[in-house]
């Protein structure tokens, strides 16, 4: 058995074990053949993606599955292990709450694979135009504004989409996100699929099924396809949608093979009763979810065993009366929890001179231990790139926060200017146009005092490296894209973008930047909103109340050269 | 070395089937061993109500990539009942194997050079696959109900 703990966490059975380990073996034999020139570089590739690895710049990239970013502390110590032995030391959390190294070795891939498996992990489908990892709120189950706890049926959904015959070769990647609460910290809009646990005036478990929001080059919100789903049949009107995708996606330019391409083409009318019309066929068959079988899956994201405390907790008020550092902190870091006397606590790997998302394999033994002393031995990932103790007494937060910070993953920057979410950029990403790591590091450093980061207030700040918008930049209140004119890296700037229930997407200011440029011109939309704010407005309210005009008067000014393109 | 066709997990010495595209099916409706050759484009209706006489369908994969042929197989097992040979063609490989023969093909013919006793064992890379497709598996949760905890 793994870990100490009953955590909150789905386990294997042989069913799913087997299937992981034939997995591991098939890869073996499939890279075997690659190297012993069986199989062509072409042949191998999509081979090789759906096991999670990219050819990069200096090495593969392998990207590891982190099912809804839920991780108990032996899954932790493997990665970390995974980091020290076959990578050099560290890895990169994505925004689909995945992990990445960035310096495998391709003959060692099945071996790390072999690795993953005795801990209940892959790298399946985490790359390829397949359906990718399962991605939830990372507050599932502990968040107030929660109804429903959606990671039953996201595990319902990671098994059904685990080697789905009929659709790894997609027109496109493919992805769906799930969200059981008011607030969308799943980002469910802009996904392939968004799929939202909700109860209707009966009581009854359903799911609203959004379809054909995303990023990447063309970002549309999505669309509402029903209303009102029973949660039997999630699997099987998943499979409708992907069939009428699959068969009549475009295939011929993968700038418009993105399902939210068919769904702008047909109208989401037209859309909606092609994938009714399918699932008439579907309904009530043999893939319709049993209640044995929910009631399996749900008993293990089962609550664990919260000691009946106080809402206020005496040590805990004294901290933050005694030590301004601990109440920062907590301001930033700390976030409400459903049970009195717990919090939810965010592990910042934002650290100024860090890459954002990056962790150690030191840090991430020391966010295991954390873990294992103070949150029933689980961690969450988030899509906005740190990671999360669900379940942490208030009592102890004051002694976590030290060790914390012992570990450098006490950066008290959650929802600041400086928790910057990126991609790997130019530095490792063969797809990028620029680099997103040093343009990241220059603006945490420009923001290095924290009572003027704290006066800014909640900003969130996302960079890409190119189109594809890894670093969801569409979202970000201000967004950084990477582009390429001739040759040399220069960087779009969009503001006004939101992540969320009220989810928008950025206005780009106007021409774009060279590097060296780009601290004073985030410095400049600051100052812009300094001065206009009212008492209670976040920047993105500013910028929403104002529109665009004044931000970017005050960064292109009068200056005459702005003709970078 | 010419490509093979595996058939019903063995290799066949002899291919003889005689494929035709779907526009110039009617005039081949009914020779023997005449099959149709589609492509993924096509449309599927056209063919629905000669089902029953057609002993032969190949699906082109004009790459391995373009995954439409899994659907079309799926369709044609599933939806409109078709029985007889389902043959992939065109960029079919090994590694593909275990997907197209749950999606519903029975055939496959191999690319050139390739080994064929290597491609039989593909067919068997997963013993329990997860969900139901157009082969006689029950999704697994179905198994679990009558089986340990």
């Amino acid at each position: 058995m793994l870990g100490r703990y009953d955590s909150r966490m789905y386990r294997y059975d042989p069913y799913d074990q087997r299937i992981v380990d034939e997995r591991v073996a098939q890869f073996r034999d499939q890279t075997r053949r690659f190297l012993a020139g069986e199989l062509t570089e072409d042949e191998f590739r999509p081979l090789r993606l759906q096991n999670g690895l990219y050819v990069q710049r200096h090495a593969p990239m392998l990207r590891v599955a982190i099912p809804y970013g839920l991780l108990n502390t032996a899954q932790l110590r493997k990665l970390a292990h995974i980091a020290r032995k076959y990578d050099r030391g560290y890895g990169h959390f994505s925004t689909r709450q995945n992990i990445q190294y960035n310096w495998p070795k391709l003959e060692e891939a099945p071996d790390i694979l072999a690795e993953l498996a005795e801990v209940e992990m892959h790298a399946i489908q985490t790359s390829g135009n397949c359906v990718r990892n399962i991605t939830a709120d990372h507050f599932a189950g502990v968040a107030p504004d929660e109804h429903v706890n959606p990671l039953a049926l996201a595990e319902i959904l990671r098994q059904w989409s685990t080697f789905h015959p009929e659709f790894a070769y997609l027109p496109r990647k493919f992805k769906i996100a799930l969200n059981g609460a008011d607030e969308d910290r799943a980002a469910t809009y802009l996904h392939d699929i968004g799929l939202w646990a909700v109860r209707n005036a009966a009581g009854e478990l359903g799911l609203k099924v959004l379809v054909g929001g995303g990023m990447g080059r063309t970002p549309i919100i999505g669309h509402v396809i029903r209303e009102f789903l029973p949660w039997r049949e999630m699997l099987t009107y998943t499979e409708a949608i992907l069939r009428v995708y699959n068969l009549h996606g475009r295939r011929d330019n993968i700038y418009k093979a993105r399902i939210k391409i068919l769904v702008k083409a047909l109208g989401i009318d037209e859309f909606r009763r092609q994938v009714e019309a399918e699932w008439v066929h579907l309904a009530d068959s043999a893939s319709t979810i049993t209640d044995a079988e929910f009631a399996r899956v749900s008993a293990f994201f089962a609550p664990p065993a919260y000691e009946k405390l106080p809402h206020i907790d005496s040590d805990y008020v004294q901290g933050l009366a005694d030590s301004r550092a601990f109440s920062r902190w907590t301001e930033r870091n700390v976030h409400a929890h459903r049970v009195p006397g717990y919090a939810a606590v965010t592990l910042s790997l934002k650290q100024t001179g860090a890459p954002p998302g990056d962790a150690t394999d030191t840090q991430m033994d020391q966010a295991a231990d954390l873990a294992d002393r103070y949150s029933f031995g689980e961690l969450r990932v988030s899509h906005e790139q740190n990671l999360i103790l669900a379940d942490v007494r208030k009592k102890d937060l004051f002694d976590l926060w030290l060790a914390a910070r012992e570990a450098g993953l006490a950066t008290p920057n959650i929802g600041l200017l400086t928790n910057i979410i990126a991609c790997p950029g130019g530095d490792f990403c063969s797809l990028a146009n620029a680099k997103s790591l040093p343009i990241a590091e220059a603006i945490q450093r420009r923001f290095d005092d924290l009572d003027y980061l704290h006066d800014i207030g909640e900003l969130d700040l996302n960079i890409s490296g190119c189109m594809n918008s890894c670093g969801h930049h569409h979202i970000g209140h201000i967004g950084i894209l990477g582009v390429d004119k001739n040759g040399a890296e220069w960087y779009q700037v969009s503001i006004g973008g939101a992540q969320g229930g009220d989810a928008s997407l950025g206005s780009v200011i106007g021409p774009s930047f060279a590097a060296a440029e780009m601290p004073d011109v985030v410095a400049k939309l600051v100052d812009t909103y300094i001065d206009h704010r009212t008492a209670e407005e976040r920047f993105i309210d500013t910028v929403k109340r104002i529109g665009i005009a004044p931000f970017k008067q005050r960064v292109y000014g009068d200056a005459k050269e702005v003709a970078h393109g | 070395m010419a490509s093979t066709l595996i058939r019903d997990g063995r290799i066949q010495e002899a291919d003889d089937a005689v494929l035709v595209p779907l526009a110039l099916w009617p005039q081949h409706r009914g020779e023997p061993r005449a099959g149709v050759l589609l492509e993924p484009a096509d449309d599927l209706a056209t063919l629905q109500a000669d089902l029953a006489g057609i002993p032969v369908i190949a699906v082109n994969f004009p790459k391995c990539t373009d995954g439409r042929g899994y659907s079309i197989a799926f369709l044609l097992r599933k939806r409109f009942g078709y029985r007889g040979e389902l043959r992939a063609v065109g960029d079919v490989q090994r590694d593909q194997f275990f997907y197209m023969q749950r999606a519903g093909f029975n055939a496959f013919l191999l690319k050139d050079g390739k080994d064929p006793q290597g491609a039989l064992t593909s067919l068997r890379d997963f013993t329990t696959p997860y969900q139901a497709s157009a082969d006689a598996r029950a999704p697994v949760f179905r198994l679990r109900e009558g089986g340990p905890r």
